[in-house]
């Protein structure tokens, strides 16, 4: 501690603290402001919420859009598409939810600036495919960005948030958060009466296939740092589907969406044989899945399986055929502004490995995966649903609310929710930013209590690892070699080297068994105690040293779903060796977890899949 | 394809410290200029790119898998609300493109707070904010009460 005794504390108060400035966070701003014009909403973002989260390059569609006003499709309509796609186990309430809102949310980005394609000879937004609308959205993160700018009292960026606080009298009510400024190195206390996180889901828990500087170019961004789990498991919130990881085919090395390639332009894939070969597996699929495999769209973690397969056979490099289809100026620009919206440094491979679309195919492969509650996959905490539509035992108060009183969520945070993407989280932020208002209105008279000896322990505890280095590098003549401390990058290597061997990435082609997960709890136990031994150099290891704390609680919880959930259910995403098969007797239901601060135990438990929808 | 920064450009001035979402550009203390502390957590998301008024940052893609001798540049105009890229081949090849990046005036959109201040009681409906307005159907979807138990 003396060591930086210049070191100031702040203290924020407010009635609604939004922790994470990316598309969920926005989203909540902006309607906790509607609802509650004289409350003090703070949002706080470790990087600029000008550019934050996973949208911060922009992107090129709106993945998630009903057409409710030219009844293209009803909320119904993408509760069943999310449902056959993850085999069965999504939260139908919270899908509905979000499904019937978003139309408004896009609706207003169009308002506020946003340039949405229109369909020439109907007037109506440029489909993609039945759920996605094409976007020229380079700038949709500083719309949304201003949006949020204007709704909130304080927005404080580049302060990396680190622990949740509980109230002093009640161990199970938020009180706030703790963190500190990547600039100034000041430490943060945030008092609130009601918290929303919407910070992110986890890249980089994972081995990469890139392993130089090419490790940057994940699929999702690098900064999106499991945050979103990392708060929550520590601080006792329940936790559902978290094995759930999702694997991505791309085009190879940049990562570039297919969406558009698919959907809109009508390309499609091979093998380097030219054999188009999701069709002639349908079969295999069968025997492993059952009648998921019949569902259309076929589901994503299907299509993956027979891709792999086709390497496993000795059939790949798997082609995309972009020149079959790039044959008018129109069709070349949409697919390279596909890229350059979205995903630029695929247009670099492009010009690098000089590759013309319209020319060649490209190559696909799968990526490695990455934890989240979002996209194609439902990660995340387990919430009180809506309150017209939940089923009894899927809510307990306030929509969003998680089982920490006072403790919201959204977008990647919130489990059970697949597919909601940009215009979805915002959404569901909007979802969880009116039902906070609602909370704080209820419970006004309770301020939140924080203990200060709680408050003085963390702050030594977030400052750690700067003392840690200061202390150690003095045994070393220089160097990165320490045998008292290790790097936040060690850290993370040693992390993403134990999930690729032993939790199903892409070493094992994504397969793993009760063994190799054992073995790889064992490991990370190590890890987490390590982690008391890590040394930050300067502020910037010391934001890096805190997204690695929040990546292993990650890691650790995707370990011990994955061991508990005795089945291949998604094949493609991720397989048990010992359990090939899906098993719906069993395991037709959610995986939960709660993690106990005080005794240091995981519980593990399977809630009910409830349908509510046909 | 991580960033760099030309010596003779930068001017130091921070634009893209502040906008990096992977806080990875500083300036580095003896030249007093910008550069990328940390390739391998560079997204290559352009954001430091187009926010750098000298246009002293570039990328070269990532050493792993892209040959050297490509480029690909952009001018983002905020008030024109276009962006414009020149992407150049390592075989020599250009390709142009051009794309609107907003429809309204930057700073335009207005605060919730300026709407009118809703019923206290629609606090308990499921409707948000704009709504059923905004929703351009006449009512908020609902499922019927016997399907949730």
């Amino acid at each position: 501690m003396s060591l930086f005794t210049s070191r100031k504390t702040h203290f924020v108060d407010s009635d609604i603290l939004i922790i994470g400035g990316g598309f969920g966070g926005c989203g909540a701003t902006y309607e906790a402001r509607y609802w509650a014009r004289n409350a003090k909403i703070v949002l706080v973002e470790k990087a600029n919420i000008e550019r934050s989260g996973a949208v911060a390059h922009g992107l090129s569609a709106i993945n998630c859009y009903m057409g409710m006003q030219w009844d293209e499709n009803q909320p119904e309509d993408h509760v069943r598409y999310a449902r056959n796609d993850l085999l069965g186990l999504v939260r139908e309430d919270l899908g509905y939810d979000i499904a019937r809102h978003v139309d408004a949310s896009v609706h207003k980005f169009e308002e506020w600036g946003l340039p949405i394609m229109k369909n020439k000879d109907t007037g109506r937004y440029l489909r993609e495919g039945r759920w996605q609308i094409m976007i020229h959205g380079e700038s949709y993160k500083p719309i949304i960005a201003e949006a949020a700018r204007k709704a909130a009292t304080e927005v404080y960026n580049r302060i990396m948030v680190t622990h949740l606080l509980m109230d002093k009298k009640d161990p199970n009510k938020v009180a706030g958060a703790v963190g500190f400024s990547v600039r100034s190195g000041d430490f943060y206390v945030f008092r609130a009466k009601a918290v929303i996180v919407a910070a992110g889901g986890a890249s980089h828990i994972y081995k990469a296939r890139s392993i130089g500087e090419g490790v940057g170019r994940t699929w999702y961004a690098p900064w999106s740092s499991a945050s979103a789990y990392g708060l929550l498991i520590p601080a006792g919130v329940k936790m559902t589907q978290m094995e759930n990881k999702i694997v991505l085919a791309r085009f190879k090395d940049g990562y570039g969406p297919v969406g558009a390639w698919f959907l809109l332009l009508k390309s499609y894939a091979t093998n380097a044989y030219g054999e188009k070969y999701e069709e002639a597996r349908f079969d295999e699929l069968k025997a492993l899945v059952g009648e998921y495999a019949e569902k259309q769209p076929v589901p994503t973690c299907l299509r993956n399986h027979a891709m792999l397969e086709e390497i496993k056979a000795g059939k790949g490099p798997i082609y995309m055929h972009t020149q079959e289809v790039l044959d008018t100026r129109e069709k070349e620009e949409i697919g390279w502004e596909d890229f350059l919206d979205m995903t630029i440094g695929q247009a670099v491979v492009w010009a690098s490995q000089n590759i013309d679309p319209r020319e060649k195919p490209s190559e696909l492969i799968t990526s490695e995966p990455y934890v989240m509650g979002s996209h194609a996959t439902c990660s995340g905490a387990w919430a009180s649903g809506p309150e017209d539509i939940a089923p009894a035992d899927y809510q307990w108060g306030y929509n969003r609310m998680m089982t920490v009183d006072g403790l919201f969520g959204a977008g990647d945070t919130i489990g059970g929710s697949a597919h909601k993407f940009s215009s979805g989280s915002f959404t569901e932020g909007r979802i969880a930013g009116k039902s906070a208002v609602k909370y704080v209105r209820d419970k006004s008279t309770d301020t939140p209590q924080i203990d200060d000896m709680q408050i003085k322990e963390l702050e030594a505890t977030i400052f750690k690892p700067m003392e840690n280095y200061e202390v150690g590098r003095n045994e070393i003549v220089a160097g990165t070699v320490s045998p008292s401390y290790i790097s936040p990058l060690q850290g993370l290597q040693r992390l993403e080297k134990i999930m690729d061997e032993y939790v199903g990435g892409i070493s094992t082609y994504y397969v793993t068994n009760e063994p190799m997960l054992n073995r790889g709890l064992e490991l990370l136990t190590m890890l987490k105690e390590d982690l008391d031994h890590l040394g930050a150099e300067d502020l910037h290891q010391l934001q890096r040293a805190w997204e690695l704390h929040h990546r292993v609680w990650t890691a650790e919880s995707v370990t011990r779903h994955t061991l508990y959930r005795q089945e291949t259910r998604w094949p493609g995403y991720y397989y048990r060796g010992d359990y090939p098969k899906l098993d719906d007797t069993e395991w037709h239901v959610f995986t939960a977890s709660q993690y106990d601060p005080q005794t240091g135990e995981w519980e593990m438990s399977k809630l009910p899949v409830h349908h509510i929808i046909d | 394809m991580p960033t760099f920064v030309y010596m003779t450009r930068c001017d130091g001035c921070g634009q893209c410290v502040d906008i990096c979402p992977s806080d990875i550009m500083h300036i580095d203390r003896t030249y007093r200029r910008a550069y990328n502390i940390e390739p391998n957590f560079c997204w290559e998301c352009y954001s430091c790119v187009k926010a750098c008024p000298q246009h002293a940052i570039d990328v070269r893609g990532y050493a792993d898998f892209a040959p050297l001798g490509h480029k690909v540049r952009v001018l983002r105009e905020e008030e024109e609300g276009m962006i414009y890229w020149k992407i150049k081949y390592r075989d020599g090849r250009v390709k142009e493109f051009s794309f609107p990046i907003r429809t309204t005036p930057w700073g335009s959109i207005k605060s919730p707070a300026d709407y009118e201040t809703p019923d206290t009681q629609a606090l308990d409906s499921p409707m948000l904010a704009h709504e059923p307005t905004a929703l351009h159907v006449d009512t908020l979807p609902t499922l019927s009460s016997s399907n949730n138990k």
